[in-house]
């Protein structure tokens, strides 16, 4: 997939070279879309690990998100700020909570599946709004951010920007490795054919796990990185609302593919914006294209650019 | 190799398994005949794990493997093909044999290095699909095979495992005469390496290939030996044998 492998890599030199072109053209607003872009982005290719490779259909992805910016925030308030710290914290809890939801929850599959995990993350979300020492339903302002080894480089501006752009390469890279790897290997199989991967030896619920809590993990670092961003935190991070959306990324982009969860993120949160400045009634026009885009590019908006052979991943 | 005793199941009211036992010793091809509905699939079923048995032992090399899962037989060198076939459409044939070879090398929990390019896998897949005559179709993906070549994909996907006993039901089901006589000559071969329980219809295979032969009707073996004598057995003649020869 040499084809993939260029639009992927142009995706990044643009949004490399892009922070050196927007003093042009008003940086702050530009470089916030993006960073929100690649945020979504991030969290959506997460969701394409256990969605897309292993084919389950999770409802309550956004929680994770929300676990993870939560875990921050409360850390920050305690008066940890270093971003290395707070990552290993964010990644240890939401591990946690992953392995626990998602052994009940993969005792299921299909819609039940989708069921369960909208119901964990359901509660997840009115865990958060029940936190009144962290603002409850109204949210957290942070009046203190992280700091990397003691700078503020990771707080604002450029710095922010290209942190979450290493950490959606790394992610995008990652999840990228690991569907090719023996484990992702497996993961698929489980997907395409459930019962054979288990007549071959496999105990497939095990490796569906370990893909369900890697997802949580990089949904949660999505999460904290959110939280430094928006200086905030809320329940509304994690709302099953939020779920869709990601939804809606990964299957608009391209199910299982190398780009689509990160073109469909990007698609999302540019058209919202594009749409929502130029017409007050943006989603009329919004929802159709959806409904367009979904009947006729059934491969994704990455089919759309770098057409597969037929069936072929 | 593979011992069954007082294996049975029911599905309410209907006994589909009714105290079955039957061994398998080395080098052995046992199979099993019967009319449709006599329960030869739900047998496969319930000594591959995929369906847990009422009452009954399976034991494989001597040890009891009763209360371990699907995939923990065939770790324990239970192989099996499906009836209906089984296999993972959207990879190439040499990956569907490679991943099952896989199972059997171990380090399925590594996130990293690409598997395809994995060449002891790779190796080993294409020796298995050489065997059973795809080595031309490896390439190909599983999804495009013909019926045919999907039965002996489904084949090389149980060998690539290694296993100690093989079931196979219905091996021939749906092939034409020129490659039933293929694979016949094949597990014919096979035969002096795995000890297999075959389910068959094709009775060309069953004569040519079964060391001992069991009739099932209605969830019992009603009369087992060397297929000589079963053939002139007069119970398996009226309940199965007769309708044909």
């Amino acid at each position: 997939m040499a084809r993939d492998r260029m639009i992927g890599a142009a995706i990044f030199a643009t949004l490399l070279a892009l922070p050196l072109l927007l003093p042009l053209v008003g940086a702050d607003y530009l470089m916030g879309l993006l960073i929100k872009a690649m945020l979504l982005a991030i969290a959506a290719i997460s969701l394409d690990l256990i969605i897309g490779q292993g084919g389950m259909v999770s409802l309550g992805h956004a929680a994770f998100i929300g676990v993870g910016a939560y875990t921050a925030a409360i850390a920050l308030e305690s008066g940890i700020e270093e971003i290395l710290i707070l990552l290993a914290l964010t990644l240890a809890v939401t591990a946690l909570v992953a392995l626990i939801t998602g052994a009940l929850a993969l005792r299921t599959s299909g819609v039940y599946f989708l069921m369960i995990t909208l119901a964990f993350g359901q509660m997840i979300y009115f865990t958060f709004t029940s936190l009144a020492a962290y603002g409850g339903d109204d949210g957290l302002t942070l009046w203190s951010l992280a700091t990397l080894f003691g700078s503020d480089v990771v707080q604002n501006g450029e710095g922010l920007y290209f942190f979450v752009l290493a950490t959606l390469l790394a992610t995008w890279a990652g999840v990228h490795r690991i569907g090719l790897s023996r484990f992702g290997r497996v993961l698929r199989a489980a997907r395409d054919n459930p019962q054979r991967a288990e007549v071959m030896g496999y105990p497939i619920t095990r490796y569906r796990l370990v893909a369900y809590v890697i997802a949580a993990c990089i949904a949660g670092v999505s999460g904290l990185l959110m939280m430094q961003y928006a200086e905030f935190v809320s329940p509304a991070i994690a709302t099953w609302q939020r779920s869709g959306d990601l939804i809606v990324a990964v299957v608009l982009g391209g199910l299982g593919t190398r780009n689509g969860a990160l073109l469909g993120a990007f698609f999302i949160v540019l058209m919202e914006e594009i749409l929502s400045s130029l017409l007050h009634e943006w989603r009329l026009i919004y929802g159709p294209l959806l409904v367009i885009l979904v009947l006729y590019a059934k491969g994704g908006l990455a089919d759309l650019m770098a057409p597969r052979a037929k069936g072929a991943g | 190799m593979l011992e069954i005793r007082h294996l049975s199941k029911s599905f309410g009211a209907l006994r589909v398994s009714d105290d079955i036992s039957l061994a398998l010793g080395p080098n052995e091809c046992h199979a099993i005949i019967g009319p449709n509905g006599a329960g030869k699939t739900t047998l496969i079923h319930q000594i591959s794990g995929v369906l847990r048995s009422d009452a009954g032992e399976v034991r494989l090399g001597g040890r009891d493997v009763t209360g371990l899962t699907v995939w923990q037989r065939v770790q324990a060198g239970l192989g099996r093909t499906f009836q209906i076939t089984s296999i993972l459409p959207s990879f190439s044939v040499l990956e569907n044999v490679a991943i099952a070879a896989q199972a059997k090398a171990g380090g399925s929990m590594r996130f990293f290095a690409p598997a395809a390019r994995d060449a002891a896998l790779n190796d080993a897949a294409a020796a298995v699909l050489t065997r059973v005559g795809l080595a031309d179709r490896m390439e190909a993906r599983a999804a495009d095979l013909s019926h045919g070549e999907l039965r002996l994909l489904e084949l090389a996907i149980a060998l690539a495992a290694r296993p100690k006993v093989l079931l196979l039901d219905e091996p021939m089901a749906g092939l034409g005469r020129t490659e039933s006589a293929a694979l016949i000559d094949l597990l014919a071969e096979l035969r002096a390496e795995v000890p297999m329980l075959l389910v068959e219809h094709d009775m060309d295979a069953v004569f040519r290939l079964a060391d001992r032969l069991s009739v099932l009707v209605d969830g019992r073996i009603i009369a087992s030996g060397p297929p000589a004598e079963v053939r002139d057995d007069p119970g398996a003649r009226a309940a199965y044998l007769g309708a044909e020869a």
